[in-house]
């Protein structure tokens, strides 16, 4: 048996904890970039606002984007919703909301973890800090994912936070997709020299560079990158991948036959995608598309667990 | 560090005697603690500062802004209490939470106290925790008080007398449970040498008395801890013992009642509900017979809980037996219900609402604690040596006004224990909340209980809200 309320807070621990990891990612990954690449290739931080859907918010508070707003936005500040430090403390305030289903083990992680953050959260402007910052957070993270693996009940709950999680990352790798594709694609072609380079990051900030290497190509193409980061069922990032995770959990939940579809729709889109003839100024729209699907999938879970009207006890059920 | 060095003024001490040698039975503690030097205590105790925040131990405090939940203040020096001493004290916890059954029952049912003169009508028809609603119903087993957290203080003596009965929703069980897996972090090598009584096994003892309740003998109950929200102060210990005990975790708002019968709204729909926990006070339980604007329980909960479809731990109504009125009279229930003579002592009361006691109150009162009967947290006490002149006119008019509404009591001295403050070890006032469990043919209590200390020099304040702190209570069996 699990609570309406009860569900709700775990799906959201399921989308804040990735959501979390995936912001650390792209802060990390694109800092490097910034050491790979010479000045010259004219490197801006605007573009994370896009990655992480936050730019309204941003120029409200801040104004102007250089490494050190943008950084303090998306990794430390508290007022946005988004940022690595408020996506923990959201998890954190869901978890001690449903310690029950929850080992405490795993309560107890992602309490020191946000307290830790939070006490490392002054120095995030330093390129030095931040690296060692953002790396342990993502290192405790994928502890807490393999400590929630082991030790939670792989019930109803755990099917929650499984449908949370995927969700939430297939969303991101859209996002990253998206904004980083538009970007390189529509870059002047003295740029072109260094579009391995930005790829070949792409597919770090998703954890898709090696597995990438040795199982599609060991040269980093856009068209092979955009196929893998979508299509490629073996890859734990890729959208294929998260909708099939997704379909998995849902199976293990009550009148899931609605949802179960528009999983399906959502995968159809990624199997229809025509990626080797895509023209790259369509990429947008099709994104777009998908991350509408996605949306649907949330809405879905929304009215049929969360908040489903119950009028008559005549569906009542057996509780033992 | 040297015991030798400690003083507690004029006040009995737990550990320490007066001439500076630990008390019978805790010597291998003493000795222990006395054996290490002060940096070494002050790194044990920022080992534990830690625990507790790494463990998410908190307590609720409403006005700090975004950050409602503290760590939870803990002093690392165990209170010690031999386990013979504490035999008699759990003894005398057994029968007053009997009595104070017998009393709620009788009070709910034929008042047969009230007709042997016992008890004054009077008085149960003026307490606010008397509950209208409840005349005439019989809760499963007879039992309206399941859970008791009773205060204990003890005088100058070192007589432990009862202080307080808390019958409504008390808490501090999940420190008291809490404080003890720090301590084994913190000194594990003198849970080797010694042997001190586990605390444990109260949640599982607490599941075991919740489930036997239930009104469908024989399926597997579904129990349901009722908390008010994460704003309320206890709301840690509610999650907490929610989940040791393997219940659910419910808001008002997760439920509903049709039909006389409870459920719960699920992600398959509605399902039943055998047993409530409540941790929402009687007033918010259903808005349809008490607060009509309360979002903290359900309307028709106390339809469901009169008809026998759902048991309510502790039962509506069962706050009568808290006031402190009646707390003068729990003597004398004790004698009536069960002809024994009370084995723990109330502190000495005076009911101003008799004529005697009045009188003398009155010419006492700055040597007296005069105490509202309806008030809680502290609210509207006069302590009597400490009062001005203006003030103890001003209760003298309000005892004269409405002498039902006045107790008073000599102040009682708590006694104190060994703490550290500023690195440094200091005698601190400390009280003990141990918790009891009362079912038909089933009485527990917990093995020592919460101790709180007043971690400010000469305070009697040991709650955590206002600077108290607390330790972990250690029932010693010397001999084992």
């Amino acid at each position: 048996m699990l609570l309406s309320r009860t569900a709700e807070a775990v799906y959201w621990v399921g989308r804040y904890l990735e959501r979390a990891e995936a912001t650390a990612r792209v802060l990390s990954f694109h800092t490097e970039l910034f050491l790979d690449l010479p000045r010259a290739a004219g490197l801006r931080w605007e573009p994370l606002l896009a990655v992480t859907g936050s730019s309204d918010t941003f120029e409200e508070a801040y104004g102007e984007a250089d490494e050190a707003s943008v950084v303090t936005f998306l990794a430390v500040d508290m007022h946005n919703q988004g940022s690595v430090l408020a996506s923990l403390a959201q998890a954190r305030e869901n978890m001690r909301t449903t310690r029950p289903v929850f080992p405490r083990s795993a309560w107890e992680a992602v309490n020191s973890l946000y307290l830790r953050s939070g006490d490392g959260a002054a120095g995030v402007c330093h390129r030095g800090h931040r690296h060692e910052w953002l790396q342990g957070i993502i290192a405790d993270l994928q502890r807490l994912t393999g400590l929630l693996e082991g030790h939670m009940c792989h019930d109803e709950a755990y099917a929650f936070l499984r449908v949370g999680r995927h969700l939430e990352r297939a969303d991101m790798t859209t996002r990253v997709l998206d904004v980083r594709a538009a970007s390189l694609v529509s870059s002047p072609s003295d740029m072109r020299p260094y579009a391995e380079a930005q790829w070949s990051n792409l597919l770090r900030t998703l954890t898709g560079y090696q597995i990438y290497r040795r199982n599609v190509s060991s040269r980093v193409r856009g068209r092979e990158v955009l196929r893998f980061a979508l299509q490629d069922p073996r890859f734990p990032r890729s959208v294929e991948y998260c909708l099939t995770q997704m379909a998995h959990g849902l199976l293990e939940l009550p009148n899931h036959d609605r949802a179960m579809a528009d999983c399906a729709a959502a995968q159809r889109l990624i199997e229809d995608a025509k990626v080797a003839d895509l023209p790259w100024e369509h990429l947008h729209d099709y994104v777009d598309e998908l991350q509408l699907q996605l949306g649907r999938i949330d809405e879905r879970m929304a009215g049929t667990y969360f908040r489903a009207p119950v009028s008559s006890p005549t569906v009542l059920l057996a509780t033992a | 560090m040297n015991w030798r060095e400690y003083r507690s003024d004029r006040f009995f001490d737990e550990l320490i005697d007066p001439a500076g040698s630990p008390r019978d039975g805790v010597h291998g503690v003493a000795e222990f603690l006395g054996s290490l030097e002060p940096a070494e205590l002050r790194h044990r105790q920022e080992a534990a500062e830690l625990a507790v925040r790494s463990m998410g131990i908190t307590f609720t405090v409403y006005s700090d802004g975004d950050n409602i939940d503290r760590a939870w203040p803990f002093d690392i020096i165990p209170r010690v209490i031999p386990s013979d001493e504490w035999r008699r004290v759990r003894a005398g916890l057994e029968q007053r939470l009997q009595a104070l059954n017998l009393f709620i029952a009788d009070v709910y049912g034929e008042q047969r106290i009230v007709a042997d003169g016992i008890v004054p009508a009077d008085l149960l028809a003026r307490s606010v925790n008397y509950r209208a609603a409840c005349r005439g119903i019989e809760p499963p087993l007879g039992a309206w008080a399941h859970i008791c957290g009773s205060d204990l203080v003890r005088g100058d003596d070192g007589t432990f007398y009862v202080l307080e009965d808390n019958l409504r929703v008390p808490s501090g069980v999940s420190y008291m449970l809490e404080n003890r897996l720090v301590t084994k972090r913190v000194f594990p090598e003198l849970f080797r040498n010694l042997d001190i009584l586990p605390v444990d096994d109260y949640p599982a003892k607490l599941a075991g008395l919740l489930a036997a309740l239930s009104p469908r003998p024989g399926e597997a109950p579904t129990v349901v801890v009722l908390t008010p929200g994460i704003y309320n102060s206890a709301y840690f210990e509610h999650a907490f013992l929610a989940q040791q005990m393997g219940a659910e975790l419910v808001e008002g708002s997760d439920l509903t009642v049709d039909d006389d019968v409870v459920y719960l709204r699920t992600i398959e729909g509605l399902a039943r509900v055998d047993v409530i926990y409540r941790r929402v006070d009687d007033l918010f339980l259903d808005p349809e017979v008490f607060r009509p604007d309360s979002a903290l329980g359900a309307p028709g909960l106390m339809r469901a809980w009169r008809a026998g479809n759902v048991a309510i731990a502790n039962a509506p109504g069962a706050g009568v037996a808290d006031d402190k009125v009646v707390y003068a009279y729990v003597p004398d229930m004790i004698r009536y219900y069960l002809g024994e003579e009370p084995r723990i002592p109330n502190v000495p009361t005076y009911v101003c609402d008799r004529d005697d006691d009045r009188r003398y109150v009155l010419d006492h009162l700055d040597e007296l604690v005069v105490k509202p009967a309806n008030e809680s947290g502290g609210y509207g006490i006069v302590i009597g040596p400490r009062a001005t002149v203006e003030q103890l006119a001003e209760c003298r008019a309000q005892v004269l006004a409405d002498p039902r509404n006045f107790v008073a009591q000599p102040v009682v001295n708590l006694s104190t224990a060994p703490t550290l403050c500023d690195g440094e070890v200091a005698a601190r006032h400390v009280d003990l909340r141990p918790f009891s469990l009362y079912g038909e043919g089933f009485s527990y209590v917990t093995h020592g209980g919460l101790t709180r200390v007043a971690l400010v020099e000469g305070s009697l304040v040991v709650n955590s809200s206002q600077g108290g702190g607390s330790k972990d209570t250690w029932i010693l069996d010397p001999h084992g």
